[in-house]
């Protein structure tokens, strides 16, 4: 049966994907080369790997205002990740995800989505309905 | 979400399209952050610089325009990614100033007013104590909520864009009283000296907290931090930390009345001379050979211009030098005679720009640029990001590096 992650109802649309992971902090303008569609900052956990297409799944989002712009700026190039599930998200990357319409939920019931989920789980999430299914 | 009669007709299209996105767009954000209705605002800010918002962003903005989009409070900008008038010896492309461009005829024509600067507290019209307001730039933000006792949020710019339509806000995060308490106390052992041991300061204190919804309580100062030091210590704390406030006990506004024995509960974290050290370390050693020096992050006050001027004066510089400061800022420093010394030694001022928002990958590999020294610790932490290898230093060591084309 498959293992269902509950938590606060998010943005964006109903999806699913394969999960890209880690424990780190999250921002568009410090974490990512936006053009070639990869992690940038060499102390990243993720660096040198695409995020296009992923579930990426981290711990907080972090910096400046920038990625709310920025988010809805990858997306119209198709240069996005499929959805974003923070621990906590915040401000801004909420409102660039409601902006651009791309999923993104947090504050999981279970704890640590980070320790929740691995890399290459297959995902799939349901904001409106506030749920992570794992597959 | 309660909406009153207002807020109704706006969702209704009553008072056009472009109101209509905005509120649709706040109450998706508000739900996210479970706010129970909006709240009024008297300016909003929004970070707008092309690199962020790109073509697509433009596009966004010039369809916002066609729908009559007109902004209903005062409402500012965030520095620009090109100045207009020094844009081709950095490398920048036409196509990234034709977006600026574009930018300033949209967000001219729904009357926004291009200030360009990140140091409005500063500069424009500083927020008051209890007052709702919608600001971008995180440096901004924490200023305002910490200094000046107002309340905003992060607002990224398509939100401060909302929020200057409908002159509201969704009443969430930090425009409640309970999530302004501190959450994490920090002792402080070893004084600040200078500009960048308060940026120092303010990223250890962020990157320990590592979280908006932290709020740190910050004790035993032994002086009272001016605005150039506050805006150092905020604007590091906010990059590192994604912090949005910080109370100084006895100091800042909400905190002289705060009895710490109401917090006596909380962790107490010590602040070390030698965490400065560790945090120092990471970025360049004496002698590492320096590409460009950068004075920026936030934006250059009149005051640090003129110590910059007086430091650069009859001095040659072997290494680039660029100093960004606002629109305002630079016009009194030209009337003070401060660029004139400052470019006479071979640096450039540039006006309405900020060094890692207008396209730093871009412009540091056009110039053969990556060993970047400067005296800001936020400007520091963001560059890594951008194929920089950044280090931190003083003003005056800065100034001097800058002479000799090594870290002294």
């Amino acid at each position: 049966m498959n293992k269902i992650l509950k938590c606060h109802p998010g943005i964006g649309d109903k999806t699913e994907g394969i999960v890209l992971c880690a424990k780190d902090n999250f921002s568009a303008r410090y974490d990512l080369d936006r053009v070639k569609g990869v992690f940038s900052r060499p102390q990243h956990k993720l660096f040198g790997k695409s995020y296009k297409n992923k579930i990426l799944v981290l711990n907080e989002s972090k910096g400046g205002v920038a990625s709310a712009w920025m988010l809805y700026e990858m997306k119209v190039r198709d240069m996005v990740p499929k959805a974003i599930l923070f621990n906590k998200a915040n401000t801004i990357l909420a409102q660039g995800a409601a902006l651009a319409n791309l999923t993104m939920c947090d504050r999981f019931i279970d704890g640590d989505i980070t320790s929740l989920l691995k890399t290459g789980d297959k995902v799939i999430i349901n904001p409106s309905e506030g749920y992570v299914e794992v597959s | 979400m309660y909406l009153n009669d207002e807020e109704k007709s706006m969702l209704n299209g009553d008072f056009g399209q472009a109101k209509k996105w905005a509120l649709e767009h706040q109450i998706k954000v508000g739900k996210f952050f479970s706010a129970s209705k909006f709240v009024n605002v008297s300016q909003a800010h929004m970070m707008v610089d092309p690199e962020s918002i790109g073509q697509a962003g433009v596009i966004f903005l010039e369809d916002l325009v066609n729908k009559g989009a007109k902004v209903s409070i005062p409402t500012i900008t965030d520095p620009r990614g090109v100045d207009l008038n020094y844009y081709k010896p950095l490398g920048q492309t036409e196509e990234m100033a034709e977006i600026d461009r574009r930018t300033i005829k949209a967000c001219t024509s729904m009357g926004i007013m291009m200030t360009d600067t990140c140091v409005n507290y500063q500069t424009i019209m500083p927020p008051v104590y209890g007052d709702h307001v919608a600001y971008g730039d995180t440096g901004v933000v924490i200023y305002s909520n910490s200094v000046c006792g107002a309340r905003s949020n992060f607002e990224g710019g398509p939100s401060a864009l909302a929020a200057g339509l409908t002159g509201r806000t969704p009443q969430y995060g930090l425009h409640l009283d309970e999530n302004r308490l501190p959450t994490k106390r920090f002792c402080v052992k070893y004084q600040p000296k200078d500009l960048t041991d308060w940026g120092i300061l303010g990223a250890i204190i962020g990157k320990t907290l590592g979280s908006y919804w932290e709020v740190p309580l910050i004790e035993a100062l032994e002086v009272i931090p001016n605005s150039d030091e506050m805006k150092h210590m905020g604007a590091a704390m906010a990059s590192y930390g994604s912090t949005p406030l910080f109370h100084l006990h006895k100091i800042t506004p909400e905190a002289k009345n705060l009895k710490i024995e109401q917090f006596a509960n909380l962790d107490l974290i010590d602040i070390n001379s030698s965490d400065f050290e560790s945090l120092k370390s990471s970025f360049g050693n004496k002698g590492d050979k320096i590409d460009v020096v950068v004075f920026a992050a936030p934006q250059l006050s009149i005051v640090e211009m003129q110590k910059v001027a007086n430091l650069s004066h009859n001095k040659s510089f072997k290494v680039p030098v660029i100093v960004c400061t606002s629109p305002q800022v630079y016009a009194d420093s030209i009337r003070m005679g401060f660029i004139e010394k400052i470019e006479n030694s071979g640096a450039k001022v540039l006006q309405g720009t900020c060094f890692y928002q207008q396209y730093a990958r871009e412009i540091g590999e056009a110039n053969g640029w990556k060993r970047l020294l400067s005296n800001s610790t936020k400007i520091v932490n963001i560059l890594g990001g951008y194929g920089y290898t950044p280090a931190l230093a003083s003003m005056e060591n800065c100034i001097l590096a800058a002479v000799k084309g090594e870290m002294v």
